[in-house]
């Protein structure tokens, strides 16, 4: 059921949590006009054209900030990128000043990338500019759920309904805590699967079965989300070994046969060939959207981007 | 300074006593001299019609960072923020910069208390050298130049053994150790209570757990020592189940609950504010519904503010960053008269004893009573009023969960061995016609 919803009601995309079921779709239907644009010869649409974005970006990233860059060139507005190293943070800079120092030169929206939970809302409480969540901590990543859900509804043609299992480091991911608000306003269903030591305290409530076995997640599954885990962890009492984790969690092509017959593998990557899932898998044409998630990144940010800042100057 | 003073026409609230009755209170010399129906005298008087007279109340647990971090908050700042709240003396926490581990520092809180504070201040001394949980501070020198109670609050004595040591040393001494209780090895960077609130958050979780096993083990060191030990701002139900059972044994552990924890859950913490952040943290419903079990059945001694003072700087960065705590002292009797005697979890004497008498009982202290003889202590408190929180403090620092809230109730004078150190009594309505 496509809505009427024609607008967001925040100026800032925080997380999902806060985003009713009629605006995410809202964001994934103008997602869809966007792809186009980056097929033509000339990808380019005037949409921000003379409004000033800042990448602030606290936090090493490759994908989501080149992601985000890319999507500010194609609606052409003006780009910033910062980066806390060799920047004033070094100096002893707070998170506020910094922001307000940006601020001063008159951005109208910031892309803010940070450590810690709750940064982009210290920002929105106290900034006059659209700020856009892109991860903050393991809070929230909010374009990357987009860009998940945008890939499954393409690939699958809808999101009610739909089985998704999540395997990997729970505990500390930002993306899946994006993807189960989403999945679960959408009416997916959502499994997760971790051993117990990655499966944080009473997850159950955001309404998500959990499991502590690869083989039972993958069982009738039509999408197979894994994720990434983090190499430090290791030794940290998480997991004994890389090697065990493989054994116990990675995905490979004999465990992924038991999953639905057209599923579908994601990872929002940066992978770790060989610990959560196998180069078999992950460079299987027929089953991986890996690659396709990241292509749809720029289309979905370009939408979050539309809609916070280029459809309310439009109005 | 006058420390004659009569305070007549009160509702005098005085558990120690079993008061509850409407009495005037002769204060002469700083003393209580009489308590009685129709006191006449030739000094000032306070005419207390409408409002409740208490034995001033008593805060186990103050940080007043001072010597070392006057940034925060100082000697006088805090007794400042102490009588505005109705606090007649305070209990300050030996995690100073240096450290209260030696009888230097003792005497200087002490000479600048007398100088410069507000209420009376009872120094805690630390319970090991420097903080550092190694070797034991000179308790009994700690106990001669005036501190009642030791402890290296901020932190547990990790070494169970050193512990042992400490409590058997402290029979001799007759004075408790006030045990923070936390096993950061089960923290791991933790910055709230673990549950669904840090899941839905991404933040890090302090388990009830670490609370809850250092308990047990100080329980178990109480009963081997015949020591007393007091357990600070506990805020977990397994926990108050491990105090509730060592009490019925016979084991001497007291314990202590903050405003805070009584009045305010982790869900909170959704705001990412900075001033919802403190150790022990916020906790889950079900751990606050213990508490107020636990206040209403007795097992809990006192209220105790555990007023944590910080600059408006190192509050005003990320969540993660910010340092634990949060101030009380002012707003601690609206909270909890609020959320206690409004919500009738308890009765108003019960919070009194909670608020003055206990603590007294607790650590031993003068004052906690109206008995004749007694120190001249007095707060005298307005429930009737309704006044919203904001964020100006008597307290250098403005870090508090409550600000934005309106509480029912509120300290309007606050009395420290007859002399009068905090009066917000509006003035009283002009006559309209005399007929004397």
């Amino acid at each position: 059921m496509r809505t009427q919803s024609s607008s967001l009601k925040s100026r800032h995309l925080l997380g999902i949590e806060p985003l009713t079921p009629e605006e995410i779709t809202l964001i994934l239907d103008t997602a869809e006009g966007f792809k186009e644009v980056s097929e033509r010869p000339v990808k380019k649409v005037p949409a921000l054209r003379g409004q000033l974005v800042i990448n602030l970006f606290m936090e090493a990233s490759t994908r989501t900030r080149v992601s985000f860059e890319i999507a500010e060139k194609r609606l052409s507005a003006d780009t910033l990128n910062f980066a806390a190293s060799g920047s004033s943070v070094e100096k002893g800079e707070t998170l506020i000043d910094t922001a307000e120092n940006l601020m001063a030169m008159h951005p109208d929206m910031i892309v803010i990338r940070h450590k810690y939970p709750g940064a982009p809302k210290m920002l929105a409480d106290r900034l006059p500019a659209s700020i856009i969540n892109a991860g903050d901590g393991s809070h929230e990543h909010p374009t990357q759920a987009l860009l998940d859900a945008f890939t499954i509804r393409e690939r699958i043609g809808r999101l009610a309904g739909v089985n998704v299992s999540i395997i990997g480091d729970i505990a500390h991911s930002r993306v899946v805590r994006s993807n189960i608000h989403l999945l679960t306003k959408m009416r997916a269903n959502v499994t997760i699967a971790a051993p117990p030591t990655l499966i944080p305290a009473e997850i159950e409530r955001m309404g998500v079965r959990v499991v502590n076995s690869l083989d039972e997640a993958i069982e009738g599954a039509d999408v197979v989300m894994m994720l990434r885990i983090q190499l430090e962890r290791q030794g940290k009492l998480s997991f004994p070994s890389l090697r065990e984790y493989y054994n116990t969690f990675g995905l490979t092509p004999e465990r992924l046969r038991r999953a639905n017959k057209d599923a579908i593998v994601m990872h929002p990557g940066p992978m770790n060939r060989g610990v959560e899932i196998a180069s078999d898998v992950a460079d299987n044409a027929e089953r991986s959207v890996i690659l396709q998630q990241v292509t749809n990144g720029v289309a979905v940010r370009m939408a979050v981007l539309y809609l916070l800042g280029g459809a309310h100057v439009a109005e | 300074m006058p420390s004659n003073l009569l305070i007549t026409n009160a509702r005098v609230v005085d558990p120690s006593q079993e008061l509850d009755a409407k009495l005037d209170l002769l204060i002469e010399d700083g003393f209580v001299a009489r308590i009685d129906k129709k006191i006449k005298a030739n000094v000032t008087t306070i005419d207390a019609n409408g409002l409740v007279v208490t034995p001033g109340f008593i805060d186990l647990h103050t940080h007043l960072r001072e010597p070392g971090q006057e940034h925060k908050e100082t000697i006088a700042s805090g007794t400042r923020a102490a009588v505005a709240g109705g606090y007649t003396a305070v209990c300050a926490m030996a995690n100073t910069v240096p450290p209260n581990d030696e009888r230097a520092v003792t005497e200087m809180i002490i000479a600048e208390a007398a100088r410069n504070g507000a209420c009376r201040v009872y120094p805690i001394g630390a319970v090991s050298r420097g903080l550092e949980g190694k070797e034991l501070a000179e308790l009994a020198d700690l106990r001669q130049s005036g501190c009642v109670a030791v402890s290296d609050d901020g932190k547990p004595v990790y070494n169970a053994q050193l512990m042992r040591r400490a409590l058997e040393y402290c029979t001799m001494l007759g004075m408790p150790i006030v045990a923070h209780e936390e096993d950061a090895n089960l923290n791991e960077g933790g910055v709230m209570h673990e549950g669904y609130y840090s899941t839905l958050l991404g933040m890090s979780g302090i388990p009830a757990a670490s609370e809850e096993t250092l308990v047990a083990r100080d329980v178990i060191l109480a009963a081997l020592t015949k020591a007393h030990v007091h357990i600070a701002h506990l805020s977990t139900a397994g926990a108050i189940a491990v105090v509730r059972d060592a009490r019925k044994r016979g084991v001497r552990v007291t314990c202590e609950v903050t405003p805070h924890h009584i009045a305010l859950g982790d869900d909170a913490v959704q705001s990412f504010s900075t001033n919802l952040k403190m150790n022990p943290p916020l906790r889950s419903t079900a751990h606050r519904e213990a508490l107020l079990e636990a206040i209403a059945d007795g097992t809990v001694d006192a209220i105790a503010t555990d007023h944590a003072p910080h600059h408006f700087d190192e509050k005003n960065v990320e969540f993660d960053l910010a340092p634990f705590g949060v101030i009380g002292l002012e707003t601690a009797f609206g909270v909890c008269y609020d959320r206690l005697v409004r919500e009738k979890v308890i009765g108003l004497a019960r919070l009194i004893d909670l608020l003055s008498c206990g603590p007294a009982r607790t650590f031993s202290l003068a004052g906690g009573t109206l008995k004749e003889g007694s120190l001249g202590d007095v707060t005298i408190v307005d429930l009737d009023t309704r006044y919203a929180v904001t964020n100006t403090f008597a307290s250098k620092a403005s870090n508090s969960p409550f600000i934005g809230e309106t509480l029912h109730g509120r300290a309007v004078m606050t009395i420290v061995g007859g002399a009068v150190k905090y009066d917000i009594r509006p003035a009283p309505a002009p006559a309209k016609k005399s007929k004397r």
